[in-house]
């Protein structure tokens, strides 16, 4: 039995000439609106990949539109070579997956406290958590990077050690830090989008675990977390695709060890061409190599994130 | 001694305390204190000397000689400041009818909705600044436009002549054939935003618009009457977004870090951050007084 409403509008479709009309030109207007969105977007991926494909020879050729003349993997390799793709790669994967898994702890915890457990204070405490977001990165860059130049945990470590503070420049140390306090990179965002998703979560169920004999622990495990696994999916999204593709931190707080974004950077200069249009057309395939994985990745992983994104409650 | 047991609320609160714990930490010492020294470091000068520096107090020399002396920073800042206020409104408004048109349903949505969120996962700042027009720009097949070369310009070239003889003012055109230039920009840089407004509308309830439609609403009225106002509070969420989020990759601030570690004026450069700072929150304090008038709350 469909509801009223719904019979309504079939008996419309079918009855209704103006009405039907209108739906088909509509559909007409949408279907050319998506389709030149889609192409807007996905047009310069495919001309990046088109030309990273190219030899020396087609770049000058211009009857050498999309599919190469000249087919050849040598750029691929110019670009591996010149950026030291591999180590830098694998630099990228460790940073990006630790802060990913470190920061999900530490926001769900903290957000999971804004959102039940309220205590004196932790309202302002919110409204620093949203301040840190606002605020613009480059304000605490210095402090920020003397902080870790001169490590000394509030004075403590010169106290047990006597040195002068460590120095935690050129370390994944920075990142693990910032990460593991909930200060990292966007982190205001995740723990603004985990507390809009725990407060959604009727408080009934929550008094039921209590009345079960759960503790706040059990309560945050087994109930909280696995319903809000819409949100965990995002922000496990965001927070591994913003690490990977970060360059203003890592250029910050690494300056031997290289990066895929930072090595990106550094290429032109390691190449070594004379050809300027030869050099662009390397940096261009460099890009490709760095955004290939995630592109990867997100082939996989679309179909969950389209659908969390139907359950995540961002809304307010 | 008998201790009284905590009641469910106290021990709530100090699991709270426990739980924000890491985040007390952080904030600390890597946000507030940062902040403080960063605005000491703006009203000094600062010398580099042997295991660490040393820290002079000089007034507000620095934010002065920033609108006297520096060549860039005025301009820059301007700049940044207007790309800002010209880039929100539109990426607002493309986000939210994307986030409409994605929201209905026809053939191939899936599919529509994961390349609208690719790029999300393909904008950075490290690949922006290394954009695929600066090749193009040199190369043969300069013919093909992504909407920031030449050929961009002269599509619009024709909107603009038509949308001046069908008597708009000269400002509205010139917003909206920017606007159409710069596609691509604004595109790639509001997939969050449409996320989350796309989430804001699967959570209307379906039964608001069932009754309208049997009242007898267009498609028109409905849109304008139930879902706009009820994604009012993510334009403010949005905005908020946007705006930091033009952040990583704006002029002034690759200038402010610029001056940091290549010319290593640490005390300038944070004068620099806090002027922009100043004007960002003066940006966002109107922007939300404005929009949060017009907010519409269902509760």
């Amino acid at each position: 039995m469909k509801s009223p409403a719904a019979y309504t509008e079939l008996f419309v479709r079918r009855y209704n000439p103006v009405d039907r009309t209108s739906r088909f030109v509509w559909a007409v207007i949408r279907t050319v609106l998506i389709l030149g969105f889609c192409f807007v977007i996905l047009f310069p991926l495919f001309l990046r990949i088109s030309i990273a494909f190219r030899s020396k020879v087609d770049i000058y050729d211009p009857t050498v539109l999309w599919i190469p003349r000249h087919f050849t993997l040598e750029n691929f390799k110019l670009a591996i070579e010149a950026s030291h793709y591999f180590t830098a790669f694998l630099h990228t994967v460790y940073i990006s997956s630790s802060t990913t898994i470190i920061q999900m702890a530490s926001c769900t915890f903290a957000a999971y406290a804004f959102a039940r457990l309220k205590f004196k204070g932790s309202n302002i405490l919110f409204v620093l958590v949203i301040f840190t977001i606002v605020v613009p990165p480059q304000t605490i860059m210095i402090p920020l990077y003397l902080t870790y130049r001169y490590f000394d945990l509030f004075g403590l470590i010169p106290l047990l050690t006597g040195s002068k503070g460590l120095n935690l420049i050129d370390t994944f140390w920075p990142f693990i830090i910032s990460a593991g306090t909930a200060m990292g990179l966007k982190n205001g965002l995740y723990i603004y989008i985990f507390r809009q998703f725990f407060r959604g979560i009727p408080k009934e169920v929550e008094e039921a675990a209590l009345v079960d004999g759960a503790g706040v622990m059990r309560t945050f495990f087994r109930i909280m977390l696995p319903n809000a696994v819409p949100a965990i999916v995002t922000v496990l999204l965001f927070s591994f695709v913003w690490q990977w593709n970060d360059s203003y931190y890592v250029s910050l707080f690494l300056k031997q060890v290289k990066v895929l974004s930072t090595s990106l950077m550094d290429m032109g200069v390691g190449l070594k061409e004379p050809d300027p249009v030869y050099t662009s057309m390397l940096l261009n395939t460099g890009v490709l190599l760095t955004i290939a994985p995630l592109v990867i990745m997100y082939l996989f992983v679309q179909r969950y994130f389209v659908e969390s994104v139907e359950r995540t409650g961002i809304t307010g | 001694m008998f201790k009284k047991p905590m009641t469910l609320k106290q021990k709530n609160a100090w699991f709270g305390v426990l739980f924000t714990a890491p985040l007390i930490f952080g904030m600390l010492m890597l946000f507030i204190l940062p902040l403080i020294q960063s605005f000491r470091y703006s009203l000094s000068s600062l010398d580099m000397v042997e295991g660490g520096f040393k820290v002079n107090y000089e007034g507000f020399a620095n934010y002065t000689s920033l609108f006297t002396d520096n060549p860039d920073f005025p301009r820059t800042l301007v700049e940044s400041l207007v790309n800002m206020v010209v880039n929100v409104p539109l990426i607002i408004i493309f986000s939210l009818f994307a986030a409409v048109l994605l929201n209905q349903k026809f053939r191939g949505r899936p599919f529509a909705r994961a390349v609208f969120f690719l790029p999300v996962i393909l904008a950075s700042s490290a690949i922006a600044n290394l954009d695929i027009s600066s090749f193009v720009g040199g190369g043969p097949i300069g013919g093909s436009s992504d909407g920031s070369d030449g050929s961009g310009m002269l599509q619009s070239f024709e909107l603009n002549k038509m949308m001046l003889e069908s008597g708009l003012s000269p400002v509205i055109v010139e917003y909206i054939t920017g606007a159409v230039d710069r596609i691509y920009e604004i595109i790639s840089s509001s997939g969050v935003q449409i996320l989350i407004f796309l989430a804001g509308l699967q959570s209307i309830s379906p039964s608001l618009y069932e009754a309208s439609k049997i009242e007898g609403a267009t498609g028109y009225e409905s849109f304008w009457k139930i879902t706009f106002p009820m994604v009012t509070p993510l334009i403010l969420t949005n905005m908020v977004y946007s705006i930091t989020d033009t952040f990583s990759s704006n002029q002034i601030n690759l200038l402010i870090s610029e001056t940091a570690f290549k010319v290593f004026d640490f005390g300038m450069s944070a004068a620099m951050s806090w002027v922009f700072f100043l004007c960002v929150s003066i940006v966002l304090a109107v922007s939300t007084g404005l929009i949060s008038r017009k907010v519409f709350y269902y509760d």
